[in-house]
């Protein structure tokens, strides 16, 4: 891994952080990530990053959840070994609708989980880089990667500090 | 951040800071196991190991060791197997449909109830496993290729439905679980040292609670919550299909579905009620369970009392109705017949008795809404032992006709369950945080009017 230098703000509420980002973008700095307890609304945006579309990998596991249920009953019970119950159609529709359904919800669930844990390059033997371990308690922390940016250490500390940061730590990574 | 109309109380009481919210739910877990939590744990494990001797018997000895006759087919095991699935589904209306509702009041006790879920449908699934008689031969339920040739299990039939509903609705609660918790995991592994952060680093996944993580986390746990509400319905209507596809009186009704989804959000809410009651002592929670959450749970426990009242008569209406006479005779039957006590229970503590919440005082009183969810949850058990055992015992032959008495098997089979549940969610208790600390943080503010934290600093 790479030595790389990081500037980390610390700070004491979502509030601040929210428009700390903007002001610390706006001045040409690049921000490396912010880390938060728990869900800010509107800091993906303020960050720029694009809309999340877990949904696209919903739909398609479900779509295939759909189609090899309808191809597991329709090959079981109406090709491999019909059963004659009563002179009754070999493969109603609806009775099948349960199975289809079932299998939709669960390979869309699983399968987006899964998306999720890779896209976010999650695991049991993950080791993720820990700016601050106060940024899962009640700490909002700010990194910036010193090697990507122009601005010296002592001007984005100056920038951080005036955006409300209580800290500015430097951590190697 | 968000818009809360004054007039709502507040979520979390004492003014609350983030850093007290991740002290108070890691103390239970960091710390050592207090005496309370031994004593009960005690005693959960010898019921448990009581119960688990006699489904050995069961095993071994057959279906004897049951009340069950020639009439009576289906008794104690498919009651408890309804009756605890119908439990499980408040874990899921709590955390999947309050969260689609954006009812922020869910976050104290969402996690719990999700565990409760999960416990409570793995009680379900021992008794469809028991109640098999020979459960070596449980794999016969899945689509498998077998040595007999390609004879394939009858995806016309809702006990086939019921298998793959009920293994998906499990996988797929461990999954919104397991996510919900992982945040929470990650506050336990940076706060710990040696081993513990080993094995909360591993659970946490390596979750560090960056913007871009939070996006998509929050993103996936709406639409896990988009999939598991219509899942969570689909439950317990294909379990009253088990009821309902069939062509006995009294069971063939096509009022099933709503009436059980009904049902079960009123048993599963009771069940809530009663654990956050107790946890909440026992854990010093008051301020995160606030009266507010328990009166809004005795609000929806009295709604949806009175939707199953409104089905009885339904019922009853539609029996009368339809002109059939063996229809009409099973509804008569079920009120005045031999087992008349049992729908006399029913009806007293399903529809009477919760309507007593209609009162203020009622349903803020901490003692009156425990002793009610246990009243709650015996006649919801009288409800599914009403369906199935009042309209087996008499059945078209008056010569067949009959009375179901529980044996010791039966009552002891039930126990086991009832060990295994508060075995589970006492581990639950002692090794995961019981309320999601990062969602409680997120409501914070919106519940009090200004931070206390911030009001720290300018000061």
């Amino acid at each position: 891994m790479a030595d790389n230098k990081y500037l980390v703000g610390v700070f004491d509420d979502e509030d601040e952080v929210l428009h700390a980002v903007g002001e610390v973008r706006h001045s040409g700095i690049k921000i490396h990530e912010v880390y938060s307890p728990f869900a800010i609304h509107g800091l993906d945006r303020a960050l720029g990053y694009s809309r999340p579309r877990m949904g696209i990998a919903a739909f398609l596991f479900g779509i295939t959840g759909t189609c090899c249920a309808l191809l597991l009953t329709f090959w079981t019970m109406g090709i491999d070994w019909p059963i004659n119950v009563g002179g009754k159609n070999f493969f109603p529709f609806p009775t099948n609708v349960p199975i289809m359904f079932e299998l939709t919800v669960l390979l869309a669930s699983f399968g987006m989980a899964f998306t999720f844990f890779i896209m976010e390059g999650m695991g049991p033997t993950a080791k993720p880089i820990i700016f601050d371990e106060r940024s899962s308690d009640d700490k909002f922390v700010m990194a910036i990667d010193l090697s990507k940016n122009k601005l010296s250490e002592g001007e984005i500390t100056t920038i951080l500090k005036k955006s409300g940061a209580s800290e500015v730590n430097v951590k190697e990574a | 951040m968000h818009v809360v109309s004054p007039i709502r109380e507040t979520l979390v009481l004492s003014g609350k800071t983030y850093h007290d919210v991740t002290e108070d739910i890691c103390k239970q877990v960091e710390g050592k196991p207090t005496k309370e939590w031994k004593i009960v744990f005690g005693i959960s494990v010898l019921v448990l190991l009581y119960g688990t001797a006699w489904v050995c018997w069961t095993w071994w000895e057959g279906l004897g060791v049951w009340g069950l006759n020639k009439t009576v087919g289906w008794a104690w095991d498919i009651t408890n197997f309804v009756w605890w699935v119908g439990i499980g589904h408040a874990g899921t209306l709590i955390s999947a449909v309050l969260l689609l509702f954006r009812q922020k009041w869910r976050t104290s006790i969402n996690r719990a109830a999700e565990a409760m879920t999960i416990f409570a449908v793995i009680c379900a699934a021992s008794f469809i496993v028991m109640h098999m008689g020979r459960p070596w031969l449980a794999y016969f339920a899945l689509p498998l290729p077998n040595t007999f040739g390609s004879l394939w299990v009858n995806f016309n039939s809702p006990l086939v439905w019921d298998v793959f509903a009920i293994s998906t609705y499990f996988s797929v609660s461990c999954l919104f679980w397991y996510i919900g918790l992982i945040p929470d995991l990650a506050t336990i592994r940076d706060r710990a040292t040696g081993i513990r952060k080993k094995v909360y680093g591993a659970l946490a996944l390596g979750w560090t609670g960056g913007a871009r993580g939070w996006a998509r986390y929050e993103d996936v746990s709406l639409i896990l919550a988009g999939l598991s509400t219509p899942l969570v319905l689909s439950v317990h209507t294909i379990v009253s299909f088990d009821f309902a596809t069939s062509v006995i009186p009294g069971w063939h009704t096509t009022i099933f579905p709503p009436y059980f989804v009904a049902g079960a959000i009123f048993s599963g809410f009771a069940m809530v009620q009663n654990l956050m009651l107790i946890t909440r002592v026992v854990y010093k929670l008051e301020d995160y369970v606030t009266l507010e959450h328990i009166s809004l749970m005795n609000k929806i426990i009295t709604l949806t009392g009175s939707v199953v009242g409104i089905a009885y008569i339904t019922e009853f209406f539609i029996a009368a109705y339809s002109g059939v006479e063996y229809e009409k005779y099973a509804f008569i039957n079920r009120a005045t017949g031999p087992l008349w006590w049992s729908y006399a229970a029913m009806m007293f503590c399903n529809v009477v008795s919760p309507q007593l919440f209609w009162f203020e005082k009622i349903r803020r009183n901490i003692v009156v809404s425990f002793f009610m969810a246990v009243v709650v949850n015996i006649g919801m058990w009288f409800e599914r032992f009403v369906i199935i055992v009042t309209s087996l015992h008499r059945d078209y032959l008056p010569s067949s006709w009959t009375y179901f008495t529980p044996r010791l098997g039966d009552i002891s089979d039930y126990i086991f369950s009832f060990g295994f549940f508060f075995t589970a969610f006492l581990l639950f208790a002692k090794f995961l945080p019981v309320i999601n600390m990062a969602e409680v943080k997120s409501v914070l503010k919106s519940s009090s009017e200004k931070y206390p934290g911030k009001e720290k600093k300018t000061a």
